[in-house]
């Protein structure tokens, strides 16, 4: 990044015990996260891997405020969560949090360049005066300048999806969270959006979490965290590969 | 802007909903519209030979010798009403011209007579008039078809049937009588059309002395003529006036009791009208933005994790509610005053003049549309709660 954002320090994801359980005090109840302790660094980039249905997204979802855990303490940017109401909660989420989904989810109303600024005019209220003229930057950085007034139909799947990232990246977040960023996207096309994944986490210090069923892909974070049945089964190092 | 461009994406949705109100608002202004001109034309023509209180001495009643408890049955036989005059009656006019809402009064004296000329007789109504006090209260002298408005000595003002009937022209003469024997030789100075031809063949008009003297009611009048400025308070002004006085007032809703419960039918009509329009557009709004937010079931989710309250959402959608009403209204007071101006073109009355007016009450344009934009912010209000309470995940998860 030309323009340096708000330096990121300190543990960005702190997770004790955290347990979910869906249908909770019903004969149906089921546990789908069995205590969870996870703790992310800022500036760290770490790879969620795991069968389907091993809880990643649910995991994910308790991490990006979406979902509350059953029992356990989630902190986010040092913030302790369990007291928040639903607005702060919204809020912290807004601020520290940026996520890229499979499918973009860009909203089709509006043009690229507006869906980048959208966490900015929706924390602001309005269109506050710089996100402009970041959004158009931030566009350039994903390489996507001269499609900034197209509309999310105009534009490829691999294009759509780093109008994705480029708009997690709005509000400098501390952390992005992304699951299965590349899902739908073919090799090479999904090897330059995590590329630029990557990228954005060595010059900006958001910290990652990507989660992944591409072996190829985890290969190439710091982290792997491996999720069985609600249980971390393997957190370690990788190796960093070459970035593209 | 977010609901701006929702509804911008909404496209034939949009425009359907949008029709569906513009639609709506036209038909309550331009029926509204529509009606009340009719309704004051109505009234205008009905009460334009009319004035819109009368005040007459009470009926005689009898008076029973016995009281109630003491007699073992009662016969009451109505008396025959004789021509009674209104003693004082200068001073009961000042008191009544001082009463709030009363505009004008003039004084009348009026009871039957026989018209004559040569072979011919008709029977006829002798009304003595102060003519300038009286023209306050039925403009006669905008209903003039030949001669002029003067009333003086043994002038008369006839109407055209009467004319017909007697083959009198302006400066013929003619003779009134009474039943009683009196009589008095006339001179038309005037004849009119006042619009009701029953009217046009009885009444002949003349000045206040001449009917005294032939009605027999020396210095005294039969009733006093009132104008007030609510028309429809007149009934209320004549009951209080009936008190303060202890004479018989009646309103013109009285003695047209017909016309007023055909009135009120019309505005019953007219308002259910309005109410069922509004519940459709009501219901079409409502329905629009129910599916939209089920379409946008993926968005909403996507704007909750990217920072956006509940109550974000929720706006999002009223607003979109208040937009189509608000635009629909504006499209549709537009296309009320085009119809009304078409109709005021095609429709008119035999002598050419307007049936309606083309013109319509800002006000009612301003009311119609603040109550669309309240329809549509209401009719929103479901699908906005719905979008608000969606669970950001299963919304983002949502196909």
């Amino acid at each position: 990044m030309t323009e340096p954002g708000p330096a990121h320090r300190g543990e960005v994801i702190r997770l004790a015990g955290v347990r979910r359980t869906y249908n909770a005090g019903t004969p149906v109840a089921t546990e789908v996260l069995h205590g969870i302790d996870l703790v992310l660094q800022a500036g760290e980039f770490a790879a969620l891997i795991g069968p389907s249905g091993s809880g990643k997204s649910t995991l994910l979802n308790t991490i990006g405020l979406l979902e509350r855990p059953t029992e356990g303490r989630v902190e986010i940017a040092g913030r302790d969560t369990a007291a928040l109401g639903d607005d702060a909660l919204t809020a912290l989420r807004g601020q520290t949090i940026g996520f890229v989904f499979q499918f973009h989810h860009l909203i089709p109303a509006f043009t690229a360049l507006e869906n980048v600024m959208m966490p900015a005019v929706i924390a602001a209220g309005g269109e506050p005066p710089e996100a402009r003229s970041r959004a158009a930057e931030l566009l350039r950085r994903v390489g996507l300048a001269e499609k900034a007034g197209k509309k999310s139909g105009e534009l490829s799947g691999g294009q759509q999806q780093r109008v994705a990232i480029a708009r997690a990246l709005m509000l400098h977040p501390a952390l992005i969270l992304a699951d299965e960023p590349t899902g739908n996207l073919d090799t090479h096309t999904a090897d330059e959006v995590f590329a630029l994944l990557r990228e954005f986490n060595r010059d900006h210090g958001s910290a990652c979490l990507v989660v992944t069923h591409d072996p190829r892909l985890a290969a190439r974070c710091d982290r792997a965290i491996e999720l069985v049945d609600g249980y971390v089964v393997a957190d370690r190092a990788v190796r960093a590969a070459p970035v593209a | 802007m977010v609901a701006l461009r929702f509804l911008r994406e909404g496209g034939m949705q949009t425009a359907l909903i949008l029709a569906g109100v513009a639609g709506g608002v036209a038909v309550i202004v331009f029926l509204t519209a529509l009606i009340d001109q009719l309704q004051t034309a109505i009234v205008q023509r009905t009460l334009g030979s009319q004035s819109h209180i009368v005040v007459r001495m009470p009926d005689d009643a009898n008076r029973g010798v016995l009281s109630a408890d003491e007699a073992q049955g009662r016969v009451i036989e109505p008396r025959a009403q004789r021509l009674r005059g209104l003693d004082q009656w200068e001073s009961t006019q000042r008191l009544l011209a001082a009463t709030p809402g009363v505009v004008a009064v003039s004084p009348l004296a009026s009871g039957p007579a026989f018209a004559q000329r040569g072979e011919a007789i008709k029977s006829v109504a002798i009304m003595g008039i102060e003519p300038e006090q009286y023209r306050r209260i039925v403009s006669l002298d905008t209903d003039l078809v030949r001669g002029r408005y003067q009333v003086g000595g043994t002038d008369a003002l006839i109407g055209t049937e009467l004319a017909k009937d007697l083959g009198l022209a302006v400066g013929d003469k003619f003779r009134l009588a009474t039943p009683e024997g009196r009589e008095q030789t006339m001179t038309v100075t005037g004849v009119f059309d006042i619009g009701v031809r029953d009217l046009n063949r009885r009444w002949v008009f003349t000045t206040l002395r001449v009917a005294q003297s032939l009605l027999d009611l020396p210095g005294s009048v039969t009733q006093l003529d009132l104008k007030v400025a609510d028309l429809f308070g007149a009934e209320v002004t004549a009951q209080r006036i009936a008190a303060a006085t202890g004479l018989k007032a009646e309103s013109w809703m009285q003695t047209n009791g017909q016309l007023l419960a055909g009135l009120r039918n019309q505005t019953v009509t007219s308002r259910l009208i309005r109410i069922f329009v509004t519940i459709i557009v009501a219901v079409g709004i409502a329905s629009v933005l129910v599916v939209s937010v089920v379409q946008k079931t993926r968005q909403i989710g996507i704007l909750r994790a990217m920072g956006a309250r509940r109550d974000q959402v929720r706006s999002i959608f009223l607003l979109q509610g208040g937009l189509v009403g608000l635009i629909g209204a504006l499209a549709g007071a537009v296309l009320a005053v085009v119809l009304i101006l078409v109709f005021s073109q095609i429709y008119r009355n035999a002598d050419g003049s307007f049936l309606i007016e083309p013109r319509v009450e800002p006000l009612l344009l301003l009311s119609s549309m603040l109550v669309a934009f309240v329809t549509g912010l209401v009719s929103a209000w479901l699908p906005a709660r719905r979008a608000a309470l969606m669970d950001p995940v299963a919304a983002i998860r949502h196909d």
